[in-house]
């Protein structure tokens, strides 16, 4: 799952560059240009991946390093 | 007056705030500096959003889409959502992790440790104090322009140079005493307290600007039709075929507007006051010096001789008075076989501003005034009296060449990618992230980032491109050749009432202010930990000590970026983009630090002295960041930083001996 997580973020990366939408300037809704509904897009999607990097992906070990360290410091 | 108000008491409060952390505050320059190590998720969200959601979020964005439409969003804000988010995720959980172990409170510490380096904070701190004011810069300059447009007309005989408002000078003295002066009191707790309020207002209030405004332009729909009738390109990031033909007609009516003013003011043609009759008789439409259009009209028509007794230098010459550039010495040989065309315009000098402004000023003499008086009391029709910002912004739109629709290039637009890496290696940031309380603190941080930067770009950017086309009782709203850093705050002025304007504008500088605050507290505390103390002897200075020098530097370096704002402006976004990339030039070095053992301390130096070098010759390329539109072989010049400054990193590391085991082992211990 981890890897799949950092290949999200590659793909965003990928998406980013829509050179598709590049001079279509369709109004979706009638007043958003289609190019900035697509970036908006782009950022919710970020936050759903950077969700599931939070969740299979987080560096557990740095919390319990960092903890420890200090209790040592504490007690010492 | 009742903006001014608003944004007193809205200061006033923010003071409060900083006064009343401050009886929260534990004594001890740990506290001060990084509030305990006790920020928990919300706050830490909060102050790490508002402090890179700065003036060039808002003021910056609205005035770049103003000038390059949406794709402004792509370029910047959608890729920050992603690169920022990463960066905390990345570099601060680990960085923080390693800071409440080692007792770290600044970059500079990390990297003396690291690198096995003494002598790396003497290198990094100048290069660190000195990326950071440009960055103070924006705060400062911006929030000078959005007061003073924002209050013009509060003062009935004050001010009058300045359209009886707050000078831009003093509203951006009183933004950065009142920054300085919770920042004082209530150190990093009051720092992350008041961000957390000013993020809330900022955002609450920016939203609210937005459908305010986009109710007064008749609607989200009428908005957005007005400018793909108007201006398409600025939907795309490419440019549409109607606007390219809509700007090869004006500059074409602009050359010979210029070339009819040289024969009169150089060669010392006139028509006849029966020609000058005859000319303005029956023109129409009657928009700003529409009196040379209808004469240039005539003179091209009945006056052919003035014309062909022009050679081409003199229609080159008469081109670059026109566009207020100074004329070049010696006088350039290609421009005497073949006119100058628009982009060799771009390429000289302007006259000064103050000159432009002063015959701005002349010529509407007769219509500005107090922008609250009638220009005819008798009829008011006519309209209110024109400011001075107003006069110039009408001469430079009928004096300069039209603007040329300009897309944004693809490899621009890829290699903005790297601009957001510079949250990586922004000082302030790094102070930020020691505060939190644990790793998990960091988790709303990452996942919440970019959606609330697409809360707070979306409407701005939308702002912008709106303004290219808004009309006013069926008046353009702004003129071509606007300054692009006093968009936000003329549309808010324009199109709320004063209560609200009060309100929208205190949004606004809640923004500014938010970033200043760690900008300054994070320079004092790399001054007092990595230069005092670490030079001096232990105990030789109190806590007390400590914090007063802190606060010297301070004052010393905001003094300094204050002495900067009062010259020349440049573009929000543009001097945000230099900043970021200096920046960003050192996120090799972060990168490798946290995660390549093989990072020597050569090849650190290496590194930083490179990305010194390309960054300063670059930025003297840019016409120290005069050129907005600067690109290097068609890239964003941070793309070549980066390339430099990591070959530099990776070749010298790899060439000298490698780091201590004892290093190794402190920062890649093995598994278990």
């Amino acid at each position: 799952m981890k890897y799949t997580v950092w290949g999200l973020v590659a793909l965003l990366m990928i998406l980013h560059q829509d050179i598709w939408f590049w001079e279509n300037d369709t109004l979706v809704f009638g007043f958003i240009p289609i190019t900035l509904l697509y970036h908006a897009g782009i950022s919710l999607a970020a936050g759903m991946t950077w969700f599931l990097a939070i969740k299979f992906a987080w560096p557990e070990d740095l919390e319990d390093d960092a903890s420890q360290t200090e209790e040592r410091g504490a007690s010492a | 007056m009742t903006q001014l108000t608003i944004i007193s008491v809205y200061l006033g409060l923010l003071l409060f705030l900083g006064v009343f952390s401050s009886k929260m505050f534990r004594g001890t320059s740990k506290d001060y500096l990084l509030a305990s190590h006790s920020i928990g998720p919300f706050l830490l969200l909060m102050s790490l959003f508002g402090t890179t959601m700065t003036a060039f979020a808002l003021v910056g964005s609205t005035g770049e889409s103003f000038k390059k439409g949406v794709g402004v969003y792509g370029m910047l804000a959608s890729s920050s959502g992603m690169i920022h988010s990463l960066c905390f995720l990345v570099l601060g959980v680990k960085l923080w992790s390693w800071g409440k172990k080692y007792g770290y409170t600044t970059q500079i510490q990390f990297f003396r440790d690291r690198l096995e380096s003494d002598k790396i904070g003497i290198l990094l701190f100048p290069v660190l104090v000195g990326l950071v004011i440009p960055y103070l810069l924006i705060g400062v300059m911006a929030s000078g322009t959005v007061i003073s447009s924002i209050t013009e007309g509060a003062f009935q005989n004050t001010f009058a140079a300045y359209d009886y408002g707050i000078p831009p000078w003093l509203g951006s003295l009183v933004i950065s005493c009142v920054v300085l002066i919770y920042v004082f009191f209530g150190g990093m707790r009051g720092t992350a307290w008041a961000n957390t309020f000013q993020t809330i207002i900022f955002m609450v209030l920016g939203v609210v600007t937005f459908f305010i405004i986009s109710d007064k332009l008749g609607g989200m729909q009428a908005a957005s039709e007005a400018v793909l009738k108007k201006n398409p390109s600025k939907l795309t990031r490419g440019v549409d075929q109607k606007d390219e033909q809509n700007y090869e007609k004006r500059y074409a009516g602009w050359e010979k507007k210029a070339e009819y003013l040289y024969t009169v003011k150089v060669k010392g043609n006139a028509l006849t006051p029966d020609e000058t009759k005859q000319a303005l008789g029956k023109f129409k439409p009657r928009m700003p010096d529409w009196r040379t259009v209808a004469k240039t009209a005539f003179a091209f028509q009945n006056k052919k001789e003035w014309f062909s007794e022009l050679t081409i230098k003199d229609k080159s010459k008469a081109r670059i008075l026109q566009d207020d550039r100074l004329i070049p010495d010696p006088f350039p040989e290609e421009y005497t076989k073949e006119v100058i065309d628009a982009h060799g315009l771009t390429m000289l000098k302007r006259r000064p501003l103050s000159e432009i402004k002063k015959d701005a000023h002349r010529k509407f003499e007769k219509k500005i005034g107090h922008p609250n008086e009638f220009l005819n009391p008798k009829d008011e029709s006519k309209g209110k009296k024109w400011s001075l910002k107003k006069a110039e912004g009408v001469y430079r739109a009928t004096t300069w060449a039209p603007q040329k629709p300009i897309p944004i290039p693809m490899l621009a637009f890829l290699t903005y990618m790297f601009v957001p890496l510079s949250v990586g290696m922004f000082p302030h940031l790094f102070q930020h992230w020691l505060t939190a309380k644990s790793a998990n603190s960091f988790k709303l941080p990452v996942v919440a980032h970019p959606i609330f930067i697409m809360i707070v770009w979306v409407p701005c950017v939308l702002v912008g491109t709106w303004a290219t086309s808004a009309t006013l009782n069926g008046k353009p709203l702004i003129p071509p050749h606007f300054p692009p850093n006093a968009v936000l705050a003329y549309m808010v002025k324009s199109l709320a009432g004063p209560v609200l304007a009060g309100f929208l504008t205190a949004g606004i500088l809640a923004a500014i202010m938010s970033s200043l605050d760690s900008q300054f507290l994070c320079i004092g505390t790399i001054f007092t930990e990595d230069i005092v103390l670490h030079y001096s002897a232990k105990n030789k200075f109190t806590d007390r000590q400590i914090i007063l020098m802190a606060r010297l530097f301070i004052i010393s370096i905001v003094a300094l970026t204050y002495f900067f704002s009062l010259q020349e402006p440049r573009r929000v976004f543009t001097l945000g983009v230099w900043c970021f990339s200096g920046f960003s030039s050192l996120f090799p070095l972060i990168l490798a630090a946290v995660y390549w053992r093989r990072l020597t301390k050569p090849g650190a130096y290496a590194s930083i002295l490179t990305s010194v070098v390309i960054w300063c010759s670059l930025f003297y390329k840019s016409n120290y960041a005069a050129n907005a539109d600067f690109l290097f072989l068609e890239m964003m010049p941070v793309a070549t930083m980066i390339a430099c400054s990591t070959a530099a990193l990776v070749l010298v590391s790899l060439a000298t001996k490698p780091p201590g085991e004892e290093t190794l082992a402190k920062f890649f211990p093995q598994k278990t």
